[in-house]
């Protein structure tokens, strides 16, 4: 009884409520083929959402996401139209994502600064070399075969792009919650101080945190690369504020400390399908977010005012 | 030695700003042929106007250790409601209309000063969230149309270039020397009035603030409705200077005038800085900003990963500078 109090069983209630609802509403909802566009009209969102869970536990932030996305899909089509071969970019894009992540975290971790402004400065820096290898042109005709791998199904009607986000989904969970890497993250979120004095090296710890998300962010890029078949410099900005919203709707506290995996995956699934609805019934893009901003108000406001009367133990 | 030790952080922050600026200008005038003149001074002074604005409310905000993320927003509803209030009646007194604007940008920073304060709720979370409320209610507001130049009064859109005064070559026009005037008042106001002193307590320790008998919570929300009224006057004076207003104007102000106030030396931990400091960053990054897309070496594409840089370093510096002053002045403090 007393699960169904926590954020992951309100998180899940809504899931339902507005599951049931969008079926109801609108008969192309439960399609299969809806399900599946559902997921990939945002999945490099959701995929990045799965690591900055990690950096906010940690008490961080990675504004520069969006931004490093946009380098790689712009490096990738820099490259690949001056005849490098693909998977060779490839690699070379991941290899600017853990670059771009360990720069971020030399700062951060290495100088103490705060990552808020390290990463507000590579945000803008980021998205400036990609606009600098770019200028104002779009590129696009990429490889058949990646194309393809990012519009088509690969095990049925599945993309890879899916199967790629469940199978981060399972090792990210494996290595938040089951491992001591996991452990850590949380205990340096919610004291850094008493993890320096307990010998745990913090600073190590953010450097791989930021790298990881460096990474996933290349990698992001390439999915989006993949999935629209072209590239311009302004490719996912504006991403990270979105990417933050669902982490933090999803229960994990902006101070750090606290959250799971698991409130990250319902919050994906509502903010999704809460979109997949409105789309559905026609409503623009803007109007949605301002719905989805103010569920993340909602969400922080709510739990305020019904855990004293609900749960006496929580003033603890 | 003696003269840097006698001088406070906060005016040494200055002075090195000064001194990064004086730089800056130097290295362009020996690049560019005729950089040096009025044209730039009056290029950059009309968008500094709007910027300096908010970078003001920002470093309000930040001061208090919060941040606000829903500048972008309120300016371009701001600059919308007042836009369309004025099409719709051409005889309104000009006075009346800015009081408008800045009653809306007031209204939408009270919205977050009593989420942030009293709800207390974290202001990232709160103003990420307003962030795209704001902007939705503008959305819906507009009704898909856009406010243009043809439907505004010719003293409105004249009003940013109406030169007040010039120093040379060098025009001060309305919109800037309002600006100018609104941001030495804040200054004047944070350092001479107690009041205000208050957001400085408040930022560099709250338990203590609290304890002095600082109302920590009113501070908060005042510094909130502060940042809302400076971005309100800042979409009046973009309606003025642009003329036509669509859902987007205002995008990505927010992120900017982070980035003025923590090149102006704000810390982002709250407790100090200047609105001084945060002005002289708006033009810096203007600055760099105009500069470099006149550079024929580089590619104008360059600006923004020379901003980003621009930005690491100055805070890297200042850290690392601000920690060996700290040093050394506590080491001094041991000798006597």
């Amino acid at each position: 009884m007393s699960r169904l109090f926590t954020w992951e069983g309100f998180l899940f209630a809504c899931l339902v409520a507005i599951f049931t609802f969008n079926a109801i509403a609108a008969p192309d909802f439960l399609t299969i083929s809806n399900q599946i566009n559902l997921f990939q009209l945002s999945i490099e969102k959701i995929t990045l959402a799965l690591v900055m869970t990690f950096v906010i536990i940690n008490a961080e932030i990675d504004l520069s996401v969006g931004s490093m996305m946009g380098l790689s899909a712009c490096t990738f089509g820099y490259l690949y139209q001056m005849g490098v071969p693909a998977p060779l970019v490839i690699l070379i894009c991941l290899t600017i994502g853990v670059a771009g992540g360990l720069f971020n975290g030399w700062f951060i971790a290495r100088l103490g600064l705060p990552s808020l402004v390290v990463t507000l400065a590579t945000l803008i820096g980021f998205r400036g070399l990609a606009r600098v290898m770019l200028e104002d042109r779009g590129i696009g005709s990429f490889p058949d075969w990646f194309t393809a791998l990012g519009q088509k199904g690969l095990i049925g009607p599945v993309p890879f792009a899916l199967i790629a986000f469940i199978l981060l989904f399972l090792l990210l969970y494996i290595l938040l919650e089951r491992s001591g890497f996991g452990r850590k993250t949380y205990v340096i979120g919610s004291n850094r101080d008493v993890a320096d004095f307990a010998g745990i090296d913090t600073a190590r710890h953010k450097l791989i945190i930021f790298t990881m998300s460096g990474l996933a962010a290349a990698f992001a890029g390439l999915l989006y690369a993949a999935r629209v078949g072209a590239v311009r410099g302004d490719v996912a900005s504006g991403f990270e504020l979105d990417v933050i919203t669902i982490v933090l709707l999803g229960g994990v506290s902006i101070f750090g400390g606290k959250g799971s995996l698991i409130g990250t995956l319902l919050s994906i699934l509502i903010v999704l399908n809460l979109r997949n609805g409105m789309a559905l019934l026609s409503i623009t893009g803007h109007i949605q977010t301002g719905v989805i901003g103010l569920l993340l108000i909602a969400s922080v406001v709510i739990p305020r005012i019904k855990l004293p009367s609900l749960k006496p133990e929580a003033a603890a | 030695m003696g003269l840097i030790s006698r001088l406070s952080p906060a005016a040494l922050r200055i002075l090195a700003l000064l001194a990064v600026l004086a730089i800056v200008i130097l290295f362009f005038a020996s690049q560019i042929e005729g950089y040096l003149n009025g044209r730039l001074f009056n290029r950059i002074s009309s968008s500094v106007a709007i910027m300096a604005l908010i970078a003001t409310g920002q470093t309000l905000v930040i001061l208090t250790r919060n941040i606000d993320l829903s500048v972008g927003s309120v300016v371009g509803f701001s600059a919308f409601a007042t836009g369309s209030i004025i099409t719709n009646n051409p005889e309104l007194n000009p006075l009346l209309l800015l009081l408008y604007s800045a009653l809306v940008g007031t209204a939408f920073g009270m919205v977050n000063g009593t989420l942030v304060a009293y709800a207390r709720v974290p202001s990232i979370i709160v103003t990420l969230a307003t962030m795209a409320l704001f902007r939705s209610f503008l959305v819906e507001y507009s009704d898909a149309k856009s406010i243009t130049t043809s439907g505004l009064p010719a003293w409105l859109t004249d009003f940013p270039n109406l030169p007040v005064f010039s120093i040379g070559a060098m025009e001060f026009r309305a919109g800037f020397t309002a600006s100018l005037v609104v941001v030495i008042i804040v200054h004047l106001c944070l350092t001479q009035l107690r009041p205000a002193r208050a957001l400085f307590a408040v930022g560099s320790n709250p338990e203590a603030a609290d304890m002095a008998g600082i109302d920590a919570k009113r501070v908060v929300f005042a510094a909130f409705a502060l940042s809302g009224l400076m971005a309100g006057l800042a979409g009046f004076m973009f309606l003025a200077r642009f003329g036509t207003i669509t859902v987007v104007a205002g995008l990505g102000f927010e992120l900017k005038s982070v980035a003025s106030s923590v090149v102006g030396g704000v810390n982002i931990f709250g407790g100090s800085g200047s609105v001084i400091g945060a002005f002289l960053g708006a033009i810096l990054v203007d600055l760099l900003e105009t500069s470099l897309v006149r550079w024929a070496v580089v590619s104008e594409f360059w600006r923004e990963a020379v901003l980003g840089a621009l930005i690491l370093l100055a805070v890297a510096t200042d850290t690392v500078l601000s920690r060996r002053l700290a040093r050394l002045r506590a080491k001094k403090g041991d000798s006597k």
